[in-house]
């Protein structure tokens, strides 16, 4: 059994911590994880293995360990983490875990993120990294050393750790973090940390990201023991060697009283006379090799230890723990403990995210990174330095119930599965019996596994392969990396200048990209469908209005802003003339429609673009593109001001008057102001910029005004009853007029001769964007996908995306919109259908909903354009 | 995360630019003057190279301008950043 001996390691004796495990409370010390606590309280157990349910006991000491997943109650919340990385505070509360965590409600503590630059970051404050940082220290050079241990020195701190590292940390440009986890290395020395801050900062964020840039890398990570595999090697009181040593030099922790000992380099005797002199009986130390070195010989011989060359455990026995092991020699040794180290296990996972290759050397049994980049290298026994030799001990022979991988159940049986099936890559083998994908990345399984199939298969090892590791390394919790983006600061949110109207209209709103859009103002209970009913008969016959500030705007200037707009768009824009507004279409260089909106000259040099809400930045940066890369020679500025404007859309046959009431200086008579036309005018008293263009096919104003005037503009609107409209009105309105919204009714594979927007395409100007492949054979196919109009027979509202076929059950399109229509009086709906425009007055079926529609002009409203002038 | 330098700005992490494709590949002078088949590969093919490959790239968090970028493929290196050619410049 486990227990904490009298004195030695590294805890502080003199602060005492309270800790509850499954409801049972113990006493352990400051300085202990919670693993080394529990061993110390005696408790081995823990949760049942994931799949069998067979009971499991704490393995490892570190991120290695594969059995002892708890979930943290208190102080912290955590879902699952091993209890071998927990450092242990006052009050802390776990319950141990069968290989599943419990997602706490809501992370409720602060967590945050740094950015951080160095020469140097040093990964791992063993003996290695503690040189390495001293060095680039001394060379004045900023050094960040990050350790995972809540104390530096690695598993077996030699004395002088502590007043290193404190040295190191009193420097003015060297940043020390313990507690503190490399997840990945990225490109160019780009890395990410997570640094555990539950000890010693109540109060204080919990978890810190660490988002490091350095110019040169050294990972300094160390090593692991590596396993074997023989029947019932998954009992508790089965260990790695190297884990029960790092327990007693940190936790003066001996983890078993009487533990075989099993091995196959020379590396193990120093933890055997460790644990001899520590108190511990040994039974026998077993030994795969014939020949041992004369000093292991003599740490047996000195402790009087039995020495079995030659040999490997073949089984292990016990009903809820180890009691006893078999070995090839036909021995049967009675124990409390078997402590395992086959080879030692260079931790370089991080080195192969940056393409540094880890092969496997047949001398050392074990896998030892190959090279370095230009920016990092690895060193110390994390590099392959100093590992013993060993024989090569994968699997015990004849082993049947023997376990690869702890944290996945997976066994030798398992993986004879899969090469009975065929396989053999080990990265198949790995996908196929999960070994080396659990929240331990398969540490002690990878290689392991690799081992046993290429014995299996009479193949070298290094000829199966090895798996790859990938970031992170180890589990980060999406709350960590979240930081404080979450709920409000997940994602950035665009509220227009109106914002606070809306919201005391009662609007319900819709988000369209990043901004808060209304979609309907219900009036009393109303559902969506009476509002947007409601608000439609209110443009159509009376009116009404919208906030349009989403609509992204770009000033264009400069000698050449017209001859580049003509490149630009479709139709010409440069001979547009002062005064005057032009709906337009932007395609790609494949003629397939990407935006549209309206250009406003505001003198020869100055057109106002208005883009759609969603396409602005895109938009912006295509012109930059063809700007910058192609066209340097033209004189032309670019500056969005979306933001600057705030843009009122007054719609239906009062919109004249209501406007003319709060406009008495300028006249708005349709004779005075005609279509297509902007004019400066005070509005409201501000200088505004009125333009009459519609998107519904009324009578209609559209009222630009500084972001800072909007609302006293709305007000004064609103004092003459007009009904404000959300985006799901502006939508039918649109329809019924067979107006298109870019991005609804086209998916980029639609040109505007597509549409029916033949009119827009100039074929008097010279080139624009587009042109050439509008005349490509495809693009003048008569089949293609053409926008027309559907009315179901009998009424019925489509869904949108819904499926089009002819009377054979052939696929002819797709609804892209769908309405209820007022003005029409039924259902509407706009379609692509294939070679739709020659197929007016057809019927096709839409077979989910099984409804009839007949095809027919996509102008269901007024299409002689008469309401246009009120 | 690379670390690109804009040669305006300076470096900057990846994330303030977009890569806009393969450098150099110029519009026609006279787009009707190709054929379909020529006209089709100028929009749809591009060299996709096992080593260095100019692209261009802009600084859309930054500066807005576009430069060449010039990447190994199979390193993912930025082995050199340079502004675009002036007016008249080659490539
Ligand atoms: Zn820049």
């Amino acid at each position: 059994m486990s227990r904490r001996l009298a004195q030695g390691g590294l805890i502080n004796r003199a602060r005492p911590l309270r800790f509850v495990v499954d409801g049972q409370e113990y006493t352990g010390f400051e300085g202990d994880t919670l693993a080394s606590a529990m061993l110390g309280a005696g408790v081995q157990r823990v949760g049942d293995s994931i799949r069998h349910g067979r009971p499991r006991g704490i393995f490892g000491a570190r991120w290695e360990e594969p059995n002892a997943m708890v979930r943290l109650l208190a102080p912290l919340r955590e879902p699952m983490v091993p209890a071998t990385v927990v450092d242990l505070v006052d009050g802390l509360e776990a319950v141990t875990l069968s290989g599943r965590g419990v997602l706490a409600p809501s992370p409720r503590d602060r967590r945050d993120a740094v950015h951080a630059h160095a020469e140097t970051l040093v990964i791992g404050a063993g003996q290695a990294g503690l040189a390495a940082a001293e060095r680039a220290a001394g060379a004045g050079q900023r050094v960040i050393l990050v350790d995972d241990r809540a104390t530096p020195g690695g598993a077996i701190p030699s004395p002088d750790a502590a007043d290193r590292v404190a040295a190191l940390a009193g420097r003015e440009h060297v940043t020390v973090l313990p507690r503190t986890a490399v997840i990945g290395l990225y490109d160019d020395g780009y890395a990410i940390a997570i640094e555990r801050r539950d000890t010693g900062h109540a109060g204080a964020e919990v978890r810190r990201v660490w988002r490091i840039r350095a110019a040169s890398i050294v990972i300094a990570t160390g090593t692991i023991d590596r396993p074997y595999a023989f029947d019932n090697n998954d009992l508790p009181g089965i260990m790695l060697l190297g884990a029960a040593h790092e327990y007693l030099a940190r936790a003066a922790v001996l983890v078993a009283d009487a533990p075989v000992i099993s091995t196959a380099h020379d590396g193990s005797y120093e933890t055997v006379d460790a644990l001899a002199r520590a108190g511990a009986r040994l039974p026998a130390v077993v030994d795969a090799r014939d020949e041992v070195s004369s000093d292991a010989r003599s740490v047996c011989d000195r402790h009087s230890i039995p020495l079995k060359l030659g040999t490997v455990i073949t089984s292990a026995h016990g009903d809820r723990r180890v009691e006893a092991v078999s070995t090839s020699d036909g021995d049967r040794l009675p124990c409390d403990g078997v402590l395992l180290s086959a080879a030692r296990a260079p931790q370089a996972a991080l080195a192969s995210h940056v393409g540094i290759p880890l092969a496997y050397e047949r001398a050392v049994a074990a896998l030892v990174p190959d090279g370095e980049t230009d920016r990092v290298r690895v060193i110390g026994s994390a590099a392959g330095e100093g590992l013993p030799e060993a024989a090569e001990l994968w699997c015990a022979p004849d082993a049947e119930h023997a376990y690869v991988d702890l944290s996945r159940d997976s066994t030798v049986a398992d993986i004879d599965v899969a090469l009975d099936a065929g396989l053999r890559s080990v990265e198949h083998i790995k996908r196929f019996t999960t070994i080396g994908t659990g929240p331990d990345q398969g540490r002690t399984s990878g290689l392991l596994a690799a081992g046993i199939v290429a014995e299996r298969l009479g193949r070298p090892v290094g000829d199966v392969g090895v798996p790859r590791s990938r970031p992170p390394v180890i589990p980060v919790s999406f709350a960590d990396l979240a930081g404080r983006r979450t709920g409000d600061l997940a994602d950035p949110v665009r509220r227009t200048a109106l914002h606070s109207r809306h919201v005391e209209r009662g609007a319900i709103f819709e988000d369209v990209g990043q901004w808060k859009r209304p979609r309907y103002f219900p009036r009393g209970g109303e559902a969506m469908g009476e509002a947007v009913r409601r608000e439609c008969i209110a443009a159509r016959t009376d009116v009404a209005m919208m906030d349009a500030s989403t609509l992204g705007i770009i000033e264009v200037t400069g000698p050449d802003a017209g001859p580049f707009l003509d490149r630009m768009y479709t139709n010409r824009l440069s001979t547009l003339g002062i005064g005057r507004v032009r709906y337009t279409m932007m395609c790609g260089l494949d003629g397939m429609v990407t935006d549209d909106g309206t250009v406003m000259c505001i003198d020869d040099e100055h057109f106002r673009v208005s883009t759609t809400t969603g396409g602005a930045a895109a938009v912006l940066d295509a012109m930059e593109l063809w700007l910058q890369t192609e066209w340097p020679e033209l004189r032309v500025h670019l500056t969005s001001t979306t933001d600057h404007w705030a843009t009122i859309a007054l719609v239906g046959p009062r919109s004249r008057d209501v406007l003319q009431t709060l406009t008495p200086d300028t006249d708005l008579s349709a004779a005075a102001f005609e279509f297509m036309r902007w004019r400066r005018a005070q509005v409201a008293g501000i200088d505004a910029v009125v333009s009459r263009v519609s998107f519904s096919g009324e009578l209609a104003f559209e009222i630009h005004v500084p972001w800072w005037a909007a609302a006293r503009v709305w007000d004064a609107l609103a004092e003459h009853d007009v009904t404000p409209y959300g985006t799901e009105t502006m939508h039918v309105l649109r329809a019924e007029k067979g107006f298109v919204i870019v991005g609804q009714d086209t998916d980029g594979t639609v040109t505007p001769i597509d549409l029916g927007y033949g009119w827009i395409v100039s074929n008097k100007k010279g080139d624009f964007i587009g042109k050439r492949s509008l005349a490509r054979p495809d693009t003048r196919r008569p089949d293609r996908p053409q926008l027309v109009g559907l009315l179901t027979e009998p009424p019925a509202l489509l869904d949108e995306g819904a499926a089009l076929v002819d009377a054979d059950g052939s696929l002819l399109g797709h609804v892209t919109s769908s309405y209820d229509s007022a003005a029409v009086g039924r259902p509407i709906a706009l379609a692509l259908v294939r070679g739709g425009h020659a197929r007016m007055g057809a019927t096709v079926t839409a077979p989910t909903d099984g409804v009839s529609c007949r095809i027919v002009d996509p102008v269901f409203y007024d299409p002689e354009g008469r309401r246009r002038d009120g | 995360m690379l670390l690109i330098e804009c040669p305006w700005c300076g470096p900057r992490d990846e994330i303030e630019f977009v890569c806009g494709g393969q450098a150099g590949v110029s519009y026609p002078p006279d787009p009707f003057a190709l054929d379909d088949d020529e006209w089709g590969h100028y929009l749809f093919v591009r060299d996709n190279p096992a080593g260095p490959l100019a692209e261009q790239w802009c600084h859309t968090a930054g500066c807005r301008s576009w430069f060449i970028v010039e990447r190994d493929t199979l390193t993912q290196h930025v082995l050199a950043t340079r502004k675009l050619p002036e007016a008249g410049e080659e490539l």
